[in-house]
């Protein structure tokens, strides 16, 4: 690799830590950001020449503070010269350093960074989208691509995301065991809207939301390494390295979805599947089951079997079950359902959805499998207006499209079909 | 003689890279490694799966502890290591825990290989 890309790959990594660190001597996202923005110019200059420093987070800190300091003061012309002592001096910010990196430091400061970009005063969009912005280091431009909109749009997304977060009360003392445990839930929520809103990505946006997996999966890996014995942080990167391993096998060369049961299970990557379901294996060691371990466990199931008619459906039923006790949902029993018709039947499947009708009357997906399962019973009329049903309510042509040709298989009185979630 | 080179990196750097980063750093190693592989000296290569999916014996207690995440202690140096096929991570714990009876001590890290070529030196 040139060395422009190890460096590129270096500020990436260091980044969170160092915005992190950044933040917490400023308290202000905007300062945090140009300091660190400023200390990668200069390492881009210095690095090549010097050779990398022994650890590129707290070298970017330390720049990054000192250049931040040295502005703030020159542009305030009250204060008194600066300190060249305090400015710009390497050796002593290395000797600074020695004191200062502990992992527990480092590790609050992320964590309230991922925190203050996911703050429930935002709303989701808003959340994800300052977070790639701030922690991930994604260009307005990738962020405004990934979400289908215009880039003048997001700029003023993530402006008014950063002037509600500069509103709110900022947590900046040291967190407590119990605060820095819900912190670690509401981020873990937010790490897990940026990876749906890429993985449910249309065929022709598959490209353009790749990277927000990518992202999801390494904040995921980051959370992991700073808290290694969460088994629910275990879980969250487990689902997400288990289901991006299927995306090669998603969509047909024409853009059309293809079902699990139908995908070409050889286009799995198989490194992804390794790793997600080492992480599974570890997580259930602790016998402290909660969502993201549950669902991480059914995509586990799914990656086991080479197969489709090698799939333990009984065992996804009963990981359904759990989920359903965890964090009760009409769409957690709807996808129950699908694993209902594997082991007991359409007709059983069809009973359990049918009392979420009411709920679930504007969900694509409900009409779809109800669809689906009265067609397995022969009961065409009714799965056609259920088809026709899902169709209107489709969010996006490729669903629209996908539900049709189940249609047409109804109208041509074509064999039962078996559907399940992509 | 056979020699061990233990490959150590920044993890959170290596898993930054992109995918054609990393193809591109296992093409140049490949270059090297099919020399060696004609020539009849390349024995086992590993790639490890990341840290965090690593996992710790300490057999320095008894039972031996079993704790999430890699070795991070310094005071004790890397000395040999196995490669052992197993169903899943408790299977490679109990196989652990056996050698641990063994030779008390120490601490084994239970690591998932990511990809493994078996070789031929010293066959």
């Amino acid at each position: 690799m040139s060395d422009i890309g190890w460096i590129d790959a270096s500020l990436t990594s260091a980044r969170p830590q160092a915005i992190g660190a950044l933040l917490r001597y400023f308290r202000d996202l905007d300062t945090a950001e140009e300091a660190f923005q400023e200390a990668c110019l200069r390492a881009l200059k210095s690095w090549p020449q010097n050779g990398p420093p022994r650890d590129p987070a707290a070298w970017l800190i330390m720049v990054g503070r000192n250049l931040a300091i040295d502005q703030r003061r020159r542009s305030n012309k009250q204060e008194a010269l600066p300190d060249e002592e305090a400015i710009s001096d390497l050796g002593d910010a290395e000797a600074d350093l020695a004191e200062r990196i502990d992992g527990q430091h480092y590790r609050d400061d992320i964590l309230r960074l991922l925190f203050i970009c996911g703050h429930p005063d935002l709303p989701a969009t808003q959340q994800i989208a300052l977070a790639l912005r701030i922690v991930s280091g994604l260009t307005v431009k990738q962020i405004a691509r990934a979400f289908l909109v215009g880039e003048s749009a997001m700029e003023q997304r993530i402006t008014r995301a950063k002037s509600r977060v500069a509103a709110a009360d900022l947590p900046f003392e040291a967190p407590g065991a119990v605060e820095r445990s819900e912190r670690l839930a509401a981020v873990a929520a937010m790490i897990y809207l940026i990876f749906n809103e890429g993985y449910s990505a249309n065929a022709g946006e598959v490209d353009a939301r790749a990277p927000l997996c990518e992202e999801a999966i390494r904040l995921a890996r980051l959370l992991l390494r700073l808290f290694p014995a969460e088994p629910e942080i275990m879980g969250l990167t487990a689902l997400f390295l288990l289901q991006n391993a299927r995306t090669p096998a998603r969509f047909a060369a024409d853009g059309s979805i293809v079902l699990l049961d139908d995908q070409d299970r050889t286009l799995w990557n198989s490194g992804l599947i390794a790793e997600g379901l080492a992480l599974i294996d570890k997580a259930m060691r602790h016998r402290r089951p909660g969502a993201y371990q549950v669902q991480a466990a059914i995509a586990a199931l799914h990656a086991r079997a080479a197969r489709p008619h090698d799939t333990d459906w009984a065992g996804i039923d009963a990981l359904y079950a759990t989920l359903e006790r965890l964090q009760p949902s009409p769409v957690v029993t709807l996808n129950r359902a699908v694993a209902v018709s594997k082991t007991r039947g359409a007709e059983a499947a069809l009973a359990m959805i049918e009392p979420l009708a009411e709920r679930l009357s504007g969900y694509f997906y409900f009409h779809g499998l109800k669809g689906g399962l009265l067609t397995q019973l022969g009961r065409k009329q009714e799965a056609r207006v259920a088809f026709d049903r899902a169709i209107a309510l489709a969010n996006t042509a490729t669903e629209a499209a996908h539900i049709r040709m189940h249609l047409d298989r109804v109208l041509r009185d074509s064999a039962p079909e078996h559907d399940a979630l992509g | 003689m056979l020699y061990a080179i233990l490959c150590y990196h920044d993890e959170a750097t290596v898993c930054a890279w992109t995918k054609e980063q990393d193809a591109a750093v296992m093409g140049k190693l490949k270059v090297v490694q099919d020399r060696l592989i004609k020539e009849g000296r390349l024995g086992p290569v590993a790639r490890l799966l990341p840290t965090t999916a690593a996992t710790t014996l300490r057999k320095d207690s008894d039972p031996p502890l079993v704790i999430d995440g890699p070795f991070a202690e310094t005071k004790e140096q890397l000395l040999g290591f196995y490669v052992i096929e197993c169903a899943a991570l408790d299977d490679a714990l109990d196989i652990a825990r056996d050698l641990g009876r063994a030779n008390p001590g120490g601490s084994y890290e239970i690591r998932p290989i990511g990809l493994f070529m078996p070789g031929s030196a010293g066959a």
